[in-house]
């Protein structure tokens, strides 16, 4: 098969990139190893927008920051994808604790943030009274937002593809090789030629960065850090994103609401061998327990809808490696995007595309066709609208998910949708559905067979997340004819 | 002598019901805390009894059709029952009540539907 | 949007508000609407294919169907208007409910009285925060049981049930007669919290073994479940580390819990009990919202189905009375929880006591020859000697109508026996 450019990695960063090079006259690919778009560390991480004065002044790290959270009010509003600017506290505990935080502002000065202010014991406790009244001081960065990083990446995916980027799921790479015109990039479903390749594969960067340069450069460390998510049903504690003072693994561990109004508590950060092992562990959870308890002394789980693991993919030498790959021609890349890559994505999507295309000669399309924001959600609108809503789509009326209000148009809108649902939890993702106190367990069936409707598939060959991870085994009947011959 | 001990299953007690038995019949019950102890043991050991229920396909319907033994049926016939019902698949219209399958394996007890299903209309 | 005057109101086509809307239409209530969110009335009773329904109520043995069917008949037959696929988004204090369904679109009532009676939900694996992966292959017991018993499709093949509730039984028993093997049931507690009956004919028939003082901890495989490890827990309902037993299994059904579905209810302003999470009623099962009344698992989570009805039945009788302006409006007085009980419903009388009322709530342990006893300060109201009192299944005491002496309020505890 044959392409233009051939990007690696449909993440946050993949996807955003692909969407800005879209704008030219090329023919891009997007290869995922996994059966869905946002798929690695864009769907397991804090959804924190971070204002920048966590990252060294002068990293690479802290010019996409700083830009990229510039870039998300207007970001998020034209791809019609909820995000929010709660601003954000990281709060001191002792004289240390204190210098820390002193240490921080100066930084987030240096890294040209806005809107830091140090406060005192009593405006903390005035702005947000549940924390623990121990607390000594606390960076205020009013810049600080809440988005949902599937969401956003969901929508980038089908920006992209609407102005005829192809995304290639299921397909993981196995071998890059550098042609005398271009790259060829091997997959179980074939192989790829290219002219230009773009390296956004996440936890697997910097391994196809070696597979690119022949050499062994880059080393990426996995980092996995566990969260539980508390139910949206009872009223947030904390308006702020709620940080304790960074340590040298990350950020720290933090309290925050999400943009639907849940509370997230983590995460750890544990450096692990397998960089696809997102399972949660009873010491990490209860570590994160424990932790949170600093911050919000009345913490408990009572209300967890669930909890999970995601991996930040940590290069050694500690900053983002960005730009065209050292020595290879038509190369570029994208590896060590840990945290604050969500916050980062849009300005390296940005950035990076420029550059590509100023060294590629790429020529701007005059047929870019801007984002269509998706249809506010049912649960949002008002009775007017929601009678306005069952009026032009009668199946707007059947409620599929009850606990998140998620009606039958808008799970087969979120099927039919450039790049669509294929599995439960692609429907959970892209609507909600299956996202509340039930877990799913009203409603799997339901969107199953939606599913399978849409798809034309039988219910027995749907996944809950792609790959072997089917929802039923067989039919009844085959059941027994299996117990039969045993 | 032979002697069984049988949970029994008529309230939460769940008494422990020795049952001892001389070439086949009862001789004693002991254990139990009243007398619908004693009758359920006695079944139990001579003749273990169960209901069975389960669902068969509709022809032309995802949803499938509820039946179930219309008496208890031996305990050792369950499995038979079972892939006797496997291979079977019903066409609507169907009355509740209406047998399925007559004298399911051999036992003399019917096996009939437990819900109504309306004919498929035109 | 379309607006609609009622006198009643029913949330809920199961066997509660069936059984509400046909006690209030016999009280001669005629505009009456019961709203259901499935494509067919029945409840939860319509994927409950086993038997074991209807003994107290009908002295017979049926399957959750054709108890279901008895209902859904008299009903129809009483001209009762049941409006399927359609489901209610809100309820408002001053009786008002938004639903919403394909057929009509939005549609707001105005009713005189709102009878609660949307059940409950199963408690998922989230709530327990078990570790592991998030593989597929993990269900509530209930939702398997849709699978199986509704869409004729099979979860699984090799499967581990966490907790032993009755649904799990049921589910272990169905899926071994549909050709799986079930390795485990495993309880956290050191009793079962599931009928005897359902343990000797869903586990024991089968020879599935009953893990008590056991429970999961930690769910592996990364597409569909591989194994789930089992340890013993110690007297906190910690895992014992050295206990782990590894099964390979490629299902886990869970059964650890039923939590009553009062989001509605909340949004309607009515108080709700931390013990039973269902909202706080009287006697006439009425809620703290004048008018709003609730009944079924949605007020507190019953065992046997003939209870809902009957509770309900109450439930649609008094919000008739309600309507029409001739519900008792007496003093209150508060029923409290006592030693060994937990969750007492209803949490109020309201004075005079002029017809039975049956006091229900869950024992906290399992007490052998006890006496379940109501105090109205010094004076003892009512006693009931009983062999067993588990957990896992409701007691009832009914208070005779009677003078009540003046007191603060009623006391229900558990006195122990010897043994």
């Amino acid at each position: 098969m044959q392409t233009d450019i051939l990007i690696i990695g449909a993440g946050v960063v993949g996807c955003a990139l692909a969407r800005d090079l879209s704008r030219y006259t090329a023919g891009i690919t997007v290869l995922e190893a996994a059966a869905d778009v946002a798929e690695g560390a864009s769907k397991a991480n804090s959804g924190i927008v971070h204002a920048g004065f966590d990252a060294h002044a002068g990293s690479v790290k802290a010019h996409y920051n700083v830009r990229g959270a510039e870039m998300y009010p207007s970001y998020c509003a034209e791809l019609g994808v909820p995000y929010r600017q709660n601003g954000a506290l990281v709060l001191a505990f002792s004289p240390e604790d204190r210098s820390t935080i002193e240490a921080l502002y100066r930084q987030g000065l240096d890294n040209g943030v806005k809107g830091l202010r140090i406060l005192e014991r009593d405006e903390i406790l005035t702005l947000e009274p549940l924390t623990n009244a121990q607390v000594v001081c606390a960076l205020l960065a009013e810049t600080s937002g809440l988005v949902s990083p599937y969401e956003l990446t969901f929508a980038l995916a089908d920006h992209a593809a609407v102005n005829g980027v192809q995304f290639q799921l299921d397909t993981p790479v196995t071998a890059v090789r550098r042609e005398d015109s271009g790259w060829t990039v091997a997959t179980p479903r074939g192989e790829w030629h290219c002219r230009i390749l773009i390296n956004c594969a996440g936890a697997s960067s910097a391994w196809i960065h070696n597979q690119m340069t022949g050499r062994e450069e880059h080393h990426i460390v996995n980092r996995r850090g566990q969260y539980w998510i508390l139910d949206h049903a009872s009223p947030l504690p904390f308006r702020h994103t709620m940080f304790q003072c960074p340590t040298k693994m990350g950020k720290g561990v933090l309290v925050a609401p999400t943009v639907h109004g849940n509370v997230l508590l983590g995460p750890t950060a544990e450096d692990i061998d397998d960089p696809l092992d997102t399972a949660t562990t009873a010491q990490g959870l209860d570590d994160v327990l424990q932790a949170c308890r600093l911050t919000w002394p009345q913490v408990n789980v009572r209300t967890a809808v669930t909890n999970f693991s995601g991996i930040r993919a940590h290069e050694e030498k500690g900053d983002f490696i960005i730009g065209a790959v050292q020595g290879c021609k038509h190369a570029y890349e994208t590896v060590g995007v840990e945290s604050p890559g969500l916050t980062s994505a849009p300005a390296i999507a940005a950035e990076l595309s420029a550059l590509i295309a100023a060294a590629e000669e790429l020529a701007k399309k005059d047929s870019w066709v801007q984002a269509k924001p998706l249809p506010k959600p049912f649960n949002e609108m008002t009775p007017q609208e929601q009678a306005a809503a069952c009026a032009q789509d009668p199946l707007n009326g059947r409620l599929i998910c009850r606990c998140e209000v998620v009606t039958e148009a808008e799970i087969r809108r979120a099927i039919r949708r450039p790049v669509g649902a294929r599995s439960i939890d692609g429907v959970k993702r892209r609507t909600r559905a299956g996202m509340g106190r039930c877990q799913g367990g009203f409603c799997a069936p339901r969107v199953a067979e939606i599913l399978s409707e849409e798809l034309q598939l039988p219910m027995t060959q749907l996944t809950k997340n792609g790959g072997d991870s089917l929802l039923v085994t067989s039919t009844l009947v085959q059941a027994m004819k299996e117990a039969q011959t045993k | 002598m032979e002697e069984r001990i049988i949970t029994c299953i008529n309230c939460p007690m769940g008494c422990r019901v020795t049952v001892r038995l001389e070439n086949g019949t009862v001789t004693q019950v002991s254990g139990n805390t009243c007398k619908r102890g004693e009758s359920y043991a006695r079944q139990e050991v001579v003749e273990p009894l169960r209901m069975v229920t389960a669902v068969v396909p509709v022809e032309g319907s995802v949803l499938p059709l509820s039946v179930k033994t219309a008496a208890p049926i031996p305990k050792a016939l369950i499995a038979d029952c079972m892939r006797c019902l496997s291979g079977l698949s019903v066409q609507p219209p169907i009355a509740a009540g209406s047998v399925v399958v007559a004298n399911i394996c051999g036992t003399g007890v019917d096996v009939i539907a437990t819900r109504s299903v309306a004919a498929v209309s035109a | 949007m379309i607006e609609i005057k009622r006198d009643i109101v029913i949330i809920g086509g199961g066997p509660a508000g069936l059984a509400a809307a046909i006690a209030a239409r016999e009280a001669g209530i005629t505009s009456l609407t019961v709203l259901e969110r499935e494509a067919e009335p029945g409840g939860i009773l319509r994927q409950c294919i086993h038997n074991g329904f209807g003994l107290h109520r009908f002295g017979e043995e049926m399957t959750g169907p054709e108890y279901a069917q008895r209902d859904i008949d008299k009903a129809r037959e009483m001209g009762i208007e049941i409006l399927c696929d359609t489901t209610v988004l809100s309820v408002e204090a001053d009786h008002t409910a938004t639903c919403v369904s394909p057929a009509h679109g939005l549609t707001v009532y105005h009713a005189g009285a709102v009878i609660l009676a949307m059940g409950c939900r199963e408690r998922p694996r989230g709530a327990l925060g078990t570790p592991g992966t998030r593989c597929a292959g993990i269900y509530t017991a209930g939702s398997a049981q849709k699978f199986i018993n509704l869409e004729s499709l099979m979860p699984g093949r090799r499967v581990v049930i966490l907790g032993s509730g009755d649904i799990g039984l049921i589910m272990a028993r169905r899926m071994t007669l549909q050709g799986a093997k079930v390795l485990a049931c495993v309880e956290l507690m050191p009793y079962s919290s599931g009928l005897n009956r359902n343990i000797v004919q869903c586990l024991e028939d089968y020879g599935i073994p009953l893990y008590l003082s056991h429970t999961v901890t930690n769910v592996e495989g990364r597409e569909r479940l591989t194994g789930v490890t089992v340890a013993k827990v110690d007297e906190h309902r910690r895992p014992v580390p050295g206990t782990e037993i590894h099964f390979d299994c490629d299902t886990l059904l869970l059964s650890v819990g039923l939590i009553p579905e009062n989001e509605l209810s909340k949004g309607a302003g009515v108080t709700l009990s931390p013990t039973t999470s269902g909202a706080v009623v009287d006697d006439s099962l009425q809620t703290s919202v004048p008018g709003i009344f609730a009944c079924g698992n949605v007020l507190h989570v019953h065992d046997l189905v003939d209870f809902v009805s009957d509770e309900s039945f109450r439930a649609g009788k008094m919000a008739a009375a309600y309507v029409r302006g001739s519900l008792a409006a007496g003093a209150e007085l508060p029923v409290r929880d006592g030693p060994g009980v937990r969750g007492v419903v209803p949490q109020k009388l309201r004075l005079p006591v002029e017809e039975e009322v049956r006091l229900m709530f869950r024992p906290d342990a399992v007490y052998k020859n006890a006496t379940v006893v109501v105090t109205a300060g010094e004076t003892v109201l009512a006693r009931k000697r009983s062999l067993i009192l588990t957990p896992g299944e409701m007691a009832v005491i009914p208070l005779k109508p009677q003078e009540i002496p003046s007191c603060d309020g009623l006391t229900v505890h558990i006195e122990r026996g010897n043994n």
